[in-house]
């Protein structure tokens, strides 16, 4: 049964209800959290900005409580509620999320750290920061929106996420290829391209990792696993079969 | 499954959101079955299969008809004039209201066990021995082969063999249980009706008869009536939700409590309001 945003509210028990609206509180602070680490990390990547890129760095702890929080909470409720059906489908959808949006945010501060690299190496802009800022746009937008996917419950939002994945995966292979150019062409830039390719990497994850918290979307919402499809088997037509 | 998903793997596609079993896999087969008590409806027009060497669990709420259809497989109506029955029930292809079909006869193919465990007042070895007596097994050796078959497999006999001939009444509520399940067992039944078996028993009693549920499939068709669903969850192949004297879902367990295809099977199992 596809269920909406209001179902997880509608038991008999108000306590319940107030426990599974928690799970979905704190996760979407947690996904805040972590949207604000990637934002933070880009911005001080593209401006220098090292006091910045410490601060990611620093945060970074804050994320991994968070997930050590939400996790306990989901634990209990298993243990306390034996949730069912669509229920369960929440808490695992949730422990899930936790487990993703953790990695964001370690890839959030392997950004930072490179940031602060380049900044020490201060050659001024290095080469593929165009991509870089291209390619982060996209990978924000993707976390921005497997994020209000889950807030809402829509599975169409969420496969567009998974759409914007493929879009990235071939810009980062692009970007790539022409960073190895470079570093042919000119060897002494080595060191700092190999920086930036690191943060390609690392943005390249992350779309990953939203692409993930999109599934579980589909999967809380539809009941239907939908992880190791390829994105263009998936269309809406396939999710609206599921009632 | 929809057309729409047939191109998605098999993986991600749904199971079967309505249990259907062949003729062939079916150890009961009901068609159309309605009854009322007293001009009532209890059941409406019911058709299902029940898969035999399963364990088929029937949950809903209180007065949904689930211990009417219970009752129904061994023909437990028949002493209640007030009750009018539609359709049939087949059992092994054999309607079981059918002119040649003996009550006493159904009754041993299809044993029963109730909520309260309901031991004779008589010793342990004559509360298994009961049915098999009746059956015109005289010999000592072959009852006492039976007697001890039959409480092996309700996981009884180590607990009981040294006080055969102590009054049943002096075991414990599980143990008693479990001694009403080896009385039915010993005449050797197809099917075994439990209309909540574990519901007046402690939780390490009920365990040990889940445990019991689980080992007997091999051998017999198994049919719950439970109001705990976890219970339902844990013991059963096969739910069939039901509501108001209809069925309104029936799956596979796995499906039925991870992903019903109704709402208000969700909102049964989860507990949500209507």
């Amino acid at each position: 049964m596809e269920i909406t945003s209001e179902t997880h509210s509608q038991h008999i028990s108000k306590q319940f209800n107030h426990e599974l609206e928690e799970l979905k509180t704190h996760l979407m602070a947690m996904g805040g959290q972590v949207e604000k680490q990637v934002q933070d990390a880009i911005h001080a990547l593209l401006e220098g900005d090292t006091r910045l890129a410490e601060e990611v760095c620093d945060n970074d702890q804050a994320v991994n409580d968070m997930q050590i929080k939400i996790d306990e909470e989901c634990t209990r409720v298993l243990a306390r509620r034996q949730p069912a059906a669509s229920d369960l489908r929440l808490v695992l959808a949730v422990i899930r999320a936790t487990s993703d949006l953790e990695r964001i945010g370690d890839e959030a501060s392997k950004i930072a750290r490179n940031a602060l690299a380049l900044a020490e190496a201060g050659r001024g802009t290095p080469k593929g920061v165009i991509e870089v800022r291209h390619i982060s746009e996209h990978v924000r937008k993707m976390v921005r929106d497997a994020l209000t996917a889950f807030a809402r419950f829509d599975t169409q939002l969420a496969l567009s996420v998974a759409r914007e994945d493929e879009l990235v995966d071939n810009e980062y292979t692009t970007a790539m290829r022409s960073l190895m150019t470079f570093m042919m062409e000119d060897p002494r830039s080595i060191s700092s391209i190999l920086s930036v390719m690191w943060i390609l990497r690392a943005l390249e994850r992350i779309g990953d990792h939203a692409d993930n918290l999109a599934e579980y979307v589909v999967y809380l919402v539809k009941g239907l696993d939908i992880r190791h499809i390829d994105a263009d088997k998936l269309d809406e037509a396939a999710l609206k079969g599921k009632g | 499954m929809p057309a729409t998903l047939s191109h998605v793997p098999a993986s991600a596609a749904p199971a079967p959101t309505v249990a259907e079993f062949t003729e062939a896999e079916s150890c009961f087969d009901i068609r159309d079955l309605s009854l009322a008590y007293d001009g009532k409806p209890a059941l409406e027009a019911l058709t299902l299969r029940i898969p035999r060497q399963r364990v088929t669990a029937f949950i809903g709420p209180s007065g949904c008809g689930k211990s009417t259809l219970l009752r129904a497989l061994n023909r437990l109506h028949d002493l209640n004039d007030e009750v009018r029955r539609e359709g049939s029930i087949l059992l092994e292809g054999q309607d079981i209201h059918g002119p040649g079909v003996e009550v006493a006869e159904l009754r041993r193919r299809v044993g029963m066990v109730f909520q309260t465990p309901n031991p004779f007042p008589m010793s342990i070895y004559d509360n298994v021995a009961f049915g098999v007596r009746l059956q015109g097994v005289k010999r000592k050796r072959q009852l006492d082969e039976i007697v001890e078959w039959a409480l092996d497999s309700a996981a009884l006999w180590g607990e009981v063999k040294d006080r055969l001939h102590s009054s049943a009444w002096s075991l414990s509520g599980g143990q008693q249980q479990r001694l009403v399940i080896a009385r039915t067992l010993a005449v050797r039944p197809e099917v075994l009706l439990l209309d909540e078996p574990a519901s007046a028993l402690d939780p390490i009693s009920t365990l040990k008869i889940e445990e019991l549920i689980r080992t007997l499939k091999s051998r017999l068709t198994l049919i719950l009536v439970t109001h705990n669903m976890q219970q339902a969850a844990r013991v059963s192949d096969v739910t069939a939700f039901l509501q108001a004297g209809e069925l309104i879902e029936y799956a596979a367990t796995d499906t039925l409590f991870t992903n019903p295809r109704l709402r208000r099977t969700e909102d049964y199992i989860t507990g949500r309001m209507h």
